[in-house]
């Protein structure tokens, strides 16, 4: 069993994090030469990292499995970057950004690690700024901004919807940079199969060249794993079609801890459903929730003509809209937490008022038109409007929008220290890769701001701790046995996966998997359904190691084995999401538990037993995995039930 | 709806391409292109088959890693989307489409429909950022730029770097591309103290690596999923003149 200690520095906890830095082991430019960091991922986490890391004079490498550093999915974050600048007077402050999201996530995070992403926050916005990202501003020349979910200010940053995109484009400008200098050597169309571990330290991984199929060892004293999340587990979700848990699965099975599995994040806003063909879900950013009013017809059988096409929204008149959002949360409306405007809307299709395949629920913007006019409207959203008509075939200037909760996000991951570091010595998790910051639901603009916050200001600190004491390790040849026994690992599991020539695809297997992900361990989750979920994922385990065709050879551009291996990898990890679920006897943030819920419907914690983080220890293939506790101490804020009513 | 698919296949770098014709049926006119490839690709391994390998990812339209040229327009017959934005109902029940990858010396195949783009990144590599560290900046909100400057600059700075500009040039040139990023500095404070050498650089990278020149015909504006403005190419120009008589 591991003893997991977070390291939460001593002292108020406005005061660890210059606390850290004044007390830390730092390295001295001459030896920073001889360091070798390996960054694995090129999203806003990997690349500020290797960027920054460069920057200081490190040697480090760093691999993305897209054709360029460019591509990796924080590349599609829309509405926004959270931070506590107060631009807009509106009462913001450094305490209230680490309150709401101490709150946002259900009493699940540790104090100390959103504290001091709360205090970087301010950094990255100017940071950004000062690379040229065009952020949107007022007519006085000054920044913008918005409001998101779970916030009653106005904090967020953005960039027209596209605010991830600008944001990734300037790591990935601070990356090239570093590159053309040496400082960073890239590698694209590079997979991650295998971490090495000497002496019980990590010191290098395994990958695949995906363009040649040759199998690779790479040192480093250190290795950072920024590899995003892993919601591609459900098949369906808002994640790019390459993004997968496979690198965190790897770390996992080496000796890192998986913290949180079952928190997954269900976006209120994405487009429904409409055939089983689909390869993926599109989102629509909750910036549209400042301006749209999300309702259901108020009667069954309103709901029931549309659904038969006898019926269109605009002909329901406005006292026959429920706008559930408002009414059931005046405070908040339809500006709630992401897991609560899920629940709600998965409530109101259930109870048969659903609109569409009866999947769905409408986002309407006629009143703010009405309000502010179409032009006004198309200067906010043009671009998410136009990404929908092109999808869905219906113009959203004239009918409401039509939206479902899909997968989203991971808060759930590689559980880290203060540092983050992982119970591996010298291995290290950022951005959506680690559980840390975003507790049991993560707010809206917040995933931009922890992966750059762990990036450009967090990490470059916390890994030369840790590095200190290794500049008198040279580097080490990729002869040693533990290189050799991890490149046979990964070398064994290709060959397997080869050589079975079964008669399903891959992808068939991963519709499967997602099926039962959704069904049993979604948006609402029962004791059954997670014990179901167990044991259907272990058959269908079986069923795959068995029957699946993998076409191709391994030593050519392969993307059947691509997916092959990262299918293989869920198939164990949604089991131990389910396990996890199933342990979890509560509802809180977006992991709810249809036993424990108020008279009301809302999530029910039972803070008097699961106020932990819950990090699973790998014990072997077929063996019960060791579940460690790390209890959350909440000091500086008042534990309550949430309210957004 | 049914189609006929004739799709470039090719082995590898070195090996001779073809086109081999296909024949789906039963799709949706709700599918997305690359869901129709999908379900192309399910007939294939059915057949144990080698399936068509295509690049994307996002399947969202900002990526920028799908790519194909459909029907000889570069993500297909309609504007301002990528490929992964396509959807059948673009076309006709019975329609031949074919699917070629895009081509451009400066952009190799690596297998049937995907393409090696690495040459953007050298460009970008050459100067596409502003040379400062992590840390040490001045407040966000201590310059402040003009709404119409910074709009400008965030039209150009939209560029997803797909590639389409140049596969639709007939010159094979990636002038709209290095022009977005030029211009997003150009009109930015904070691309001033650089804008000398980043011209110069990403211009004299940008024909090491084979790219052709600009002839003005506009086909990549046209073409552009994002629509970026020739506008850029312009500037571009008149940046890297004022470079030159510097």
């Amino acid at each position: 069993m591991t003893v997991l200690n977070s390291k939460i520095p001593q002292g108020p906890v406005s005061e660890k994090w210059t606390y850290y830095k004044a007390h830390q082991n730092l390295v001295n430019p001459a030896n920073k030469r001889k360091l070798d960091i390996i960054v694995v991922g090129t999203g806003l986490a990997g690349a500020s990292a290797a960027a920054s890391l460069g920057e200081l004079g490190f040697n480090v490498k760093i691999f993305c499995y897209q054709d360029s550093p460019r591509r990796a999915h924080s590349i599609a974050a829309q509405g926004g970057i959270n931070a506590a600048k107060n631009y807009q007077n509106d009462g913001d402050s450094v305490y209230r950004l680490f309150y709401d999201t101490i709150k946002g996530g259900d009493y699940r995070a540790r104090e100390a690690n959103v504290h001091r992403l709360a205090e970087v926050s301010n950094n990255i916005i100017d940071q950004c700024v000062a690379q040229g990202v065009p952020f949107a501003r007022d007519y006085g020349g000054l920044l913008d901004n918005r409001s998101f979910g779970g916030a009653q200010v106005s904090r967020t940053f953005y960039a027209r919807g596209q605010t991830g995109q600008q944001l990734l484009l300037g790591a990935y400008s601070a990356l090239s940079r570093q590159i053309k200098k040496g400082t960073v050597k890239m590698y694209n169309r590079t997979e991650m199969l295998d971490v090495v571990i000497v002496d019980g330290k990590a010191r290098g991984i395994i990958t695949r060249d995906l363009t040649t199929g040759k199998i690779e060892r790479h040192f480093g004293h250190a290795v950072v794993l920024g590899t995003g999340g892993y919601g591609n587990v459900f098949f369906l979700s808002t994640n790019a079609m390459g993004s997968n848990g496979s690198a965190a699965w790897q770390v996992y099975k080496r000796g890192a801890c998986m913290a949180n599995p079952c928190f997954t994040q269900i976006h209120p806003t994405c487009i429904p459903v409409h055939g089983d063909y689909q390869s993926k879900l599109t989102l629509m950013s909750e910036s549209l929730r400042n301006d749209g009013r999300i309702w259901v017809p108020k009667k069954k059988e309103d709901a029931e003509a549309i659904r038969a096409g006898k019926l269109k929204p605009t002909q329901i008149k406005e006292e026959d809209r429920d706008y559930y959002l408002e009414r059931r949360y005046p405070a908040f409306g339809n500006l709630v937490p992401r897991d609560v405007a899920s629940r709600a809307a998965k409530e109101r299709c259930d109870a048969g008022f659903g609109v569409g395949s009866g999947l769905a629920v409408y986002l309407d913007f006629s009143s703010a038109i009405e309000r502010l006019g179409k032009n006004v409207i198309e200067q906010r959203y043009g671009n998410l409007f136009q990404m929908y008509e092109k999808i869905v075939d219906e113009n959203p200037y004239e009918t409401p929008m039509m939206i479902y909760p899909a997968v989203h996000y991971t808060m759930g991951g590689i559980w880290v220290d203060y540092e983050l570091q992982t119970t591996i010595p010298g291995l290290f998790a950022t951005g959506e890769a680690n559980f840390s910051d975003h507790g049991a639901n993560r707010l809206g603009a917040s995933a931009l701001m922890q992966g750059l916050a762990d990036g450009y200001f967090v990490l470059p600190y916390t890994i030369q701790n840790y590095l200190s004491a290794d500049i008198r390790t040279p580097r080490m040849s990729t002869d040693l046995a533990p290189f050799a026994e991890a490149e046979k690992n990964v070398q064994d599991k290709i060959n397997r996966l080869m050589s079975i020539q079964g008669k399903n695809s891959v992808d068939s297997f991963h519709k499967r998997l997602g099926h039962i992900m959704w069904e049993k361990v979604g948006m609402a989750r029962t004791k059954e359904s997670c014990t179901a979920a167990i044991s259907e994922i272990k058959a269908l385990r079986q069923e795959f190691w068995k029957d699946v065709r993998v076409t191709g050879s391994a030593t050519e551009f392969n993307p059947e084995l691509e997916k092959a291996l990262r299918v293989a990898d869920f198939l164990e990890l949604g089991e131990l999401m389910a396990k996890d679920a199933l342990n979890r006897e509560e509802s809180c943030g977006g992991h709810f538990r249809e036993e424990y819920q108020t008279a009301e419907g809302e999530a029910d914690r039972q803070d008097d037993k699961f106020m932990y983080v819950a990090a699973w220890e790998y014990q072997g293939d077929g063996k019960e995995p060791i579940l460690n506790k790390e209890p959350l101490v909440y000091e500086n804020i008042k534990v309550a039930q949430r309210n957004y009513k | 709806m049914d189609f006929t698919l004739k799709i470039w296949r090719q082995d590898g770098p070195e090996a001779k391409g073809k086109f081999v014709t296909y024949q789906i049926k039963n799709i949706s006119h709700d599918c997305s292109f690359l869901e129709m490839l999908d379900q192309l690709n399910e007939q294939l391994v059915d057949k144990i088959e080698k399936p068509v390998c295509f690049d994307h990812d996002c399947r969202e339209g900002i990526c920028g890693m799908c790519s194909l040229y459909i029907n000889g327009r570069p993500h297909g017959n309609d504007s301002g989307i990528t490929t992964c934005q396509l959807h059948m109902r673009k076309f006709k029940d019975g329609d031949t489409i074919v699917i070629e990858p895009w081509r451009a010396k400066a952009f190799p195949i690596i297998k049937d429909l995907v393409v090696s783009r690495t040459a953007f990144d050298k460009i970008i590599q050459e100067g596409g950022y502003v040379s400062i560290n992590t840390g040490g900046v001045p407040d966000g909100n201590a310059i402040a730029i003009s709404k119409v400057d910074s709009d400008l600059a965030m039209d150009a700075a939209q560029c997803i770097g797909c590639g389409a500009c140049v596969a639709a040039c007939k010159n094979a040139s990636a002038m709209l591309f290095v022009s977005a990023k030029v211009s997003q500095f150009a009109l930015l404070p904070q691309g001033k103290p650089e804008a000398k050498e980043r011209v110069e650089k990403m211009v004299a990278k940008m024909d090491e690596l084979g790219f052709g020149n600009c002839t003005n015909t506009g086909a990549c504006e046209a073409e552009c999923p994002k629509e970026i403005k020739l506008t850029n190419i312009a500037r571009l120009n008149r940046e890297f003149y004022a470079a030159k008589l510097s």
